[in-house]
C-alpha cells in the first residue's frame, strides 16, 4: 500500500518545526511517517460525532495563583546559559521578517 | 545492596553514615559505568555535600526523613541547579539548569542523595536508550541486551547495584518497561499526583516523574516522598500525598482482579504464562480474578502516536539555539534555528516531531490530533466501566523479555508496538505498577502490570506485595 | 472604506501571566525573568488570578458575554518568544460578543476580547554588510508573559475618524476599569487596524494589516494611508493583496513587509499544561460589582450638572472624564463650587499637575476653591496655590498665606478705592451714570496699586457701593 504522505509533505512540515533534511533522509521519514500514519487511518475512519474530547483526565478546572511576586533569577545565570549575550540581552543573527 | 528502607533506618540509628554509603555508591558507579553507560554525570561532589549534610542533622539530633543517606539516581530529563542536565540530546550539552525540579526539593528534605543523571533515550523518545545522543546504556543483567528505556539509566542505576533507588518519567511506559526488563519495581503514577516541574517535557498530558526500587516497599517510600500537591504544576491534583507504605502489606483479600486479554495478547507465550502465574497468585491471596475485554485498547497505539507527538512537536520548539543549549550559527536567525535544530536532535527526535507537526497542522488537525482526543476520551470511558466490576486489573508489562542492542532499531514502528501494553495507561492518566514475576528465557526477568484507576496506588502497592512475596517463594 | 481594529492591552498586574516575575516597564533588561517567562526545560504556567479577574471586567465593560474558555498554544518560531509558541485563546475565549458606543452615537461591535501573554522586545543592530560583522538583533524577556488582554472589533469601522474614537473611547473604558494604565507610548496599547475599501453596496475588499500603531494620531494618519493607497491600486487596474504593512510615522506611509509564500500554519491545539476557565457566578458577579462608571457615563453625569454649557466647557469636560477628575469635579460642585469654576480649573491646572494629583487632596481643591469663589482669592492666586500644593503639597490657606496672598482688608481696600475715584473724577462720573466698562478700569488701578494682590470681586462690591 503506498504511504498516504507525500514527499512534499513531509518537506513542507520539516520546514515548519525548523528542520533541514537530506534527500535520502526525506526519502526515509517519508516512507516511516508513512508507516505510522497509516495505522493512524484507524482512528481517522472512526465515526467519534458527539464524543468530547478529553482536557484533564480528572477534570481539574480554575488553578489559578494569586497577583504576588516571586524572586526572579539573577541577570548573570540568565546570560551564562546564553549562546551570546550582549549588553545585558540575548543576540541572535539579524531578524528577517516582523512577528506574525 | 541494601535496601533503602535499611539504609535510612541505619543511618537514622547511628549504625551507618550518609557518607559511607555515598562512598559505597560511588565505588559501584566507578566499577561499571564504563561498561554500562548509566551515569552522564556523577555528582561526586554535590553527592558528598548532601550526604555530609544528613551526617550533621543526625549529630544534631534533627529529623532527616525516610530517605536519610539513601543515594538516588535521577533520570537526566530532570532540572537539577547547576548540574548538567541534557535529556540525553546533544542540544543540551553542557546546559546547568539555574533551578531544580521541585521533586529534587522534596526528596533532598526527605535525606536522599542525589548521584548523579542517568542515560535515556533522547527527550524521552524511545524504548530502549538506544537513541540518546550520548550511546546505549548496556542492561546489567546482560550486557549485550537492552535496559529499556526511556528510562534505561535510571533502571541499570538500581539493577547494577550503584544506587537502592532512582527516578524515571513514563509517557508511554518509560519506567514500567525497563523495569519489567531489568527486574525491578517501577511505577506511573496517576497522572497530577507527582509534580512535573522541573521535569524536561516530552507530552505535556501523559508525562509522569516516578521510582525505581529493587522491592515494593522502597518505591512506595520514595513515590510517597515525591507526590502530592505543587502549586508551580497546574495540572497536579489538589490534594498532598498520600499514605502508601502504611498500606503495602494490606494484601488483597475480597479484591476484584480483572484479567484483561488485550494486556498480554500477542506477548511470548513465557510472558502469557507468567501472567497466568500472577492471577493465580492473587486467588490463592483471597483475589476473585475476572476475565475482562477492553477492546478501545486497540486503539491506544495509534492515538498515542498522534497526542504523544503532537505534544512533543511544540514542547520541543524552544530547542532554537537562542537562549541556552546548542547553537549552529546561521546567516539570519531562522537559519540559525534551522541548522541548530538539524545539528542537535537525533533522528527519531526528528521524526517524532515531523508526525507532530503534521497531525496538528491545517486540514489534518480533525482527523488525526483532534480524533485522537476523542479515542482518548473513550478508552477513559472504557477503564471507568471495567473498574464498576473490578478494583484492579492485571496484564504483562511487556510483550518479551529484554531484546538485544540494535534488534529493533532498524524499525521505528517494531520499536513502538514495545509499548503496546504500557500506552493505554498514560492516555487514561491512570496508575500502574510493574512488578517482577518469574523468569524468561536466558535467565532474564519478566515483569507482571498491575493498572487501577486514578489515586488507587495504596491497593495497586498492596498487590504488587502479594506477587513479590509469591515470586519470592517459588 | 472599512475598518476593524485588534486593540492589544498589556494588563495592570503586579505579576505576570504565569509566573510571578515584576510587570513592570522600564526596568534593566532581562531583570524580571525567571524559569516560567523564559520557557526553560521543565518550566510551567500558572494563571494569574488577577489578570483574569480584569479581563471580565473588560468584558463586562464592553458588553460581553463571559464563558468557560481555555487556553490554545499558537505555535510560531521568532527569537523573542521564549517558548516559540504563545498561550492565547483560540476557539473559546473568556468573553465574546459586545459593543462599544462612541460619543457621536455610532456603535462598533465587539467581536472577542481574550486572554494571551506578551511576548519579549527586541532591538534590532543595523549592520553595514556582513563582512563587518555584528548584524545582530538583542532580545530583552522582561515584557515575555506579561498579561495581554485582545480586543477584536467587527469590521464596522467606516473612517479613520471614527477608529480614532473607538480607540480613545476603548483606552478611556480600559482606563475606567483599572485594567490598563493606557500608556500607548510606553506600548502598553497597541492598534492593529484591517483596512480594505470597497464601492458603497460592493461585497467587503480585500484588507491589509497595519501592525504596532502606537498612537492614536498614527492611527488616523496610517488609516487614510491605506485606503487611499487601496483606491489607487483599484482604480489604476491593479488589485489589493492581502499582506501585511508596515506603518512608517516619519515617511507617513505604509509599507509591505516581506511577504511569506504561505500563510503561516499555527497549528493551535488546547494547552495542555493549563485546565479549563470556569468563572462561576459568584465570581462574576463580585467583578461586576467592583466595576465602576465608564466614561460615558462620568460625561453624563457631569453634563447633568452644567447649564448651557459652552463648548469649552464640553471640551473641558471631556479632558476631565479623560483624567479621571471626575470625581473630584463633581465633589467641588456638590460643596457649592461652579461648575465652570470647577471644570476649568481641573481641565487645566490639575491636568497640569497630574503626575503629583496624590498631594491635592478633594478637599484642598474645594476649600481653594471655595476662596476664589469668596474672594478671599484671586483666580491668579487660586491658581498658584493649586499647582503649589500638587509640586510640594500643603493646604489652601497655608500656602496662600506662605505666598502672602493676605487678603486686602476691606477697610484698605476701601481706602484705594476712594482715592482712586479722587483721581480720576470723569471715570467716577461715567461710571455712576451706568457706564459698566469702567468698573474694570477701577479694577485695573486697584491692581497696579496693589500688585495684583486685590480681589475683582470685591473691587466691584466696592464700587457698587459707593456709587
Amino acid at each position: 500500500m503506498t504511504s498516504p504522505l507525500r514527499r512534499e509533505d513531509v518537506a513542507k512540515v520539516a520546514k515548519l518545526a525548523r528542520l533541514s533534511l537530506s534527500e535520502a533522509e526525506l526519502d526515509e521519514f517519508t516512507a516511516q511517517l508513512g508507516q505510522v500514519l497509516e495505522h493512524a487511518n484507524d482512528i481517522a475512519a472512526l465515526d467519534l460525532e458527539g464524543v468530547v474530547p478529553t482536557a484533564h483526565p480528572f477534570g481539574l478546572i480554575n488553578v489559578v495563583r494569586e497577583d504576588v511576586r516571586r524572586a526572579s533569577l539573577a541577570r548573570d545565570d540568565v546570560l551564562a546559559m546564553a549562546p551570546d549575550a550582549r549588553d545585558g540581552r540575548f543576540a541572535v543573527p539579524r531578524i528577517m521578517g516582523e512577528a506574525p | 545492596m541494601r535496601s533503602a528502607l535499611d539504609i535510612a533506618r541505619d543511618v537514622r540509628s547511628g549504625a551507618t553514615t550518609a557518607e559511607r554509603e555515598t562512598a559505597s555508591s560511588l565505588a559501584a558507579i566507578r566499577e561499571r559505568n564504563d561498561e554500562l553507560n548509566v551515569f552522564l554525570f556523577v555528582d561526586e561532589e554535590g553527592a558528598l555535600g548532601a550526604a555530609r549534610r544528613v551526617d550533621e542533622r543526625v549529630a544534631r539530633g534533627e529529623e532527616v526523613g525516610s530517605l536519610a543517606g539513601v543515594p538516588i539516581a535521577l533520570k537526566d530529563n530532570l532540572c537539577q541547579m547547576g548540574v548538567p542536565t541534557t535529556a540525553g540530546s546533544k542540544i543540551l550539552q553542557g546546559w546547568r539548569p539555574p533551578y531544580s525540579a521541585t521533586v529534587i526539593g522534596r526528596i533532598l528534605d526527605a535525606g536522599a542523595v542525589p548521584m548523579g543523571k542517568t542515560n535515556m533515550d533522547e527527550f524521552a523518545m524511545g524504548s530502549s536508550t538506544e537513541t540518546s545522543a550520548y550511546g546505549p546504556t548496556r542492561n546489567p543483567l546482560d550486557v549485550d541486551r537492552v535496559p529499556g528505556g526511556s528510562s534505561g539509566g535510571s533502571a541499570s542505576a538500581v539493577a547494577a547495584d550503584m544506587t537502592p533507588l532512582s527516578l524515571g518519567s513514563d509517557t508511554g511506559g518509560s519506567i514500567r518497561q525497563p523495569a519489567a526488563l531489568c527486574g525491578l519495581v517501577g511505577v506511573k503514577p496517576t497522572y497530577g499526583l507527582v509534580s512535573r516541574y522541573g521535569l524536561i517535557a516530552f507530552a505535556s498530558s501523559l508525562d509522569q516523574i516516578g521510582p525505581f526500587a529493587k522491592n515494593v516497599t522502597d518505591a512506595a517510600t520514595l513515590l510517597e516522598v515525591i507526590a502530592g500537591h505543587d502549586p508551580m504544576d497546574s495540572t497536579s491534583l489538589p490534594e498532598p500525598a498520600p499514605s502508601l507504605v502504611r498500606h503495602v502489606n494490606d494484601g488483597v483479600a475480597g479484591r476484584r482482579v480483572g484479567l484483561v486479554r488485550e494486556l498480554f495478547e500477542g506477548a511470548d507465550d513465557e510472558v502469557v504464562a507468567e501472567v497466568g502465574r500472577a492471577a493465580t497468585a492473587l486467588r490463592d491471596a483471597g483475589a476473585t480474578i475476572v476475565e475482562l475485554s477492553i477492546p478501545e485498547i486497540h486503539l491506544t497505539l495509534s492515538a498515542y502516536y498522534l497526542i504523544a507527538p503532537a505534544e512533543a512537536s511544540s514542547n520541543l520548539a524552544r530547542y532554537d539555539g537562542v537562549r541556552y543549549g546548542l547553537r549552529v550559527d546561521g546567516d539570519d536567525v531562522a537559519a540559525m534555528n534551522e541548522a541548530t535544530r538539524t545539528a542537535g536532535f537525533g533522528a527519531e527526535v526528528k521524526r517524532r516531531i515531523m508526525l507532530g507537526t503534521y497531525a496538528l497542522s491545517a486540514g489534518y488537525y480533525d482527523a488525526y490530533y483532534g480524533q485522537a482526543l476523542k479515542v482518548r476520551t473513550q478508552l477513559i470511558d472504557a477503564f471507568r466501566r471495567a473498574y464498576l466490576e473490578t478494583d484492579l486489573l492485571l496484564g504483562a508489562t511487556t510483550p518479551s523479555v529484554a531484546f538485544a542492542l540494535g534488534e529493533k532499531t532498524a524499525d521505528p514502528m517494531a520499536m513502538y508496538l514495545s509499548d503496546v501494553f504500557t500506552i493505554p495507561t498514560n492516555l487514561a492518566g491512570d496508575a500502574a505498577i510493574s512488578v517482577p514475576f518469574g523468569v524468561g528465557r536466558a535467565g532474564l526477568p519478566i515483569g507482571v502490570q498491575l493498572l487501577g484507576p486514578g489515586r488507587s496506588e495504596a491497593r495497586l502497592f498492596a498487590a504488587a506485595r502479594v506477587l513479590e512475596v509469591a515470586d519470592e517463594r517459588s | 472604506m472599512v475598518v476593524g481594529l485588534e486593540v492589544h492591552t498589556e494588563l495592570k498586574t503586579t505579576t505576570k501571566m504565569f509566573c510571578g516575575c515584576a510587570n513592570e516597564f522600564g526596568s534593566e533588561a532581562n531583570t524580571n525573568v525567571c524559569p516560567v517567562c523564559l520557557g526553560l526545560p521543565g518550566s510551567l504556567p500558572v494563571l494569574n488570578v488577577r489578570a483574569v479577574d480584569l479581563a471580565m471586567a473588560i468584558g463586562f465593560a464592553l458588553h460581553s458575554t463571559i464563558a468557560s474558555s481555555t487556553f490554545h498554544r499558537k505555535n510560531y518560531f521568532y527569537p523573542d518568544m521564549p517558548k516559540d509558541f504563545q498561550i492565547s485563546q483560540y476557539d473559546l475565549p473568556i468573553n465574546s460578543g459586545g459593543h462599544l458606543d462612541l460619543p457621536d452615537g455610532s456603535r462598533v461591535s465587539i467581536e472577542r476580547a481574550h486572554l494571551e501573554e506578551d511576548t519579549g522586545k527586541s532591538t534590532h543592530l543595523g549592520g553595514t554588510g556582513r563582512i563587518h560583522g555584528a548584524d545582530r538583533s538583542l532580545i530583552d524577556y522582561n515584557r515575555s508573559g506579561v498579561p495581554l488582554v485582545e480586543i477584536v472589533s467587527g469590521p464596522d469601522i467606516r473612517s479613520s475618524a471614527q477608529a480614532r474614537a473607538y480607540a480613545s473611547e476603548l483606552r478611556g473604558i480600559l482606563i475606567a476599569t483599572g485594567a490598563s494604565d493606557g500608556r500607548m507610548e510606553e506600548g502598553s496599547m497597541r492598534i492593529d487596524a484591517n483596512v480594505s475599501v470597497r464601492r458603497p453596496g460592493d461585497p467587503l475588499g480585500t484588507r491589509c494589516e497595519i501592525k504596532n500603531l502606537n498612537s492614536l494620531r498614527s492611527l488616523q494618519r496610517a488609516i487614510d494611508y491605506e485606503a487611499l493607497r487601496q483606491v489607487e491600486l483599484i482604480e489604476g487596474g491593479a488589485t489589493v493583496r492581502q499582506e501585511t504593512r508596515h506603518w512608517d510615522e516619519s515617511l507617513g506611509e505604509t509599507s509591505t513587509m516581506r511577504t511569506k509564500e504561505e500563510a503561516e500554519d499555527y497549528r493551535y491545539f488546547r494547552e495542555p499544561d493549563l485546565v479549563d476557565l470556569v468563572p462561576d457566578v459568584t465570581w462574576q458577579e463580585r467583578i461586576r460589582g467592583e466595576l465602576g462608571p465608564m466614561p460615558a457615563a462620568r460625561r453624563a453625569a457631569l453634563l447633568a450638572r452644567l447649564t448651557d454649557p459652552t463648548s469649552a466647557q464640553l471640551d473641558a469636560l471631556e479632558v476631565v472624564v479623560d483624567l479621571g477628575f471626575d470625581d473630584i469635579v463633581l465633589a467641588a460642585i456638590d460643596a457649592g463650587v461652579e461648575p465652570s469654576l470647577a471644570l476649568a480649573r481641573a481641565a487645566n491646572e490639575l491636568a497640569s499637575g497630574i503626575d503629583d494629583i496624590a498631594n491635592l487632596t478633594t478637599d484642598a481643591f474645594i476649600v481653594t476653591l471655595t476662596m476664589e469663589q469668596g474672594g478671599e482669592l484671586s483666580a491668579t492666586q487660586a491658581k498658584t496655590v493649586l499647582l503649589e500644593i500638587l509640586a510640594h503639597g500643603g493646604d489652601p490657606r497655608g500656602v496662600a498665606r506662605a505666598k502672602g496672598f493676605e487678603q486686602l482688608s476691606s477697610d484698605s481696600l476701601g481706602e484705594t478705592v476712594a482715592a482712586l475715584i479722587t483721581e480720576h473724577p470723569d471715570e467716577w462720573a461715567r461710571y455712576r451714570e451706568g457706564d459698566e466698562k469702567l468698573a474694570q478700569f477701577f479694577i485695573g488701578q486697584v491692581m497696579k496699586l496693589t500688585k495684583g494682590q486685590a480681589n475683582g470681586k470685591a473691587v466691584i462690591a466696592e464700587l457698587q457701593r459707593r456709587r
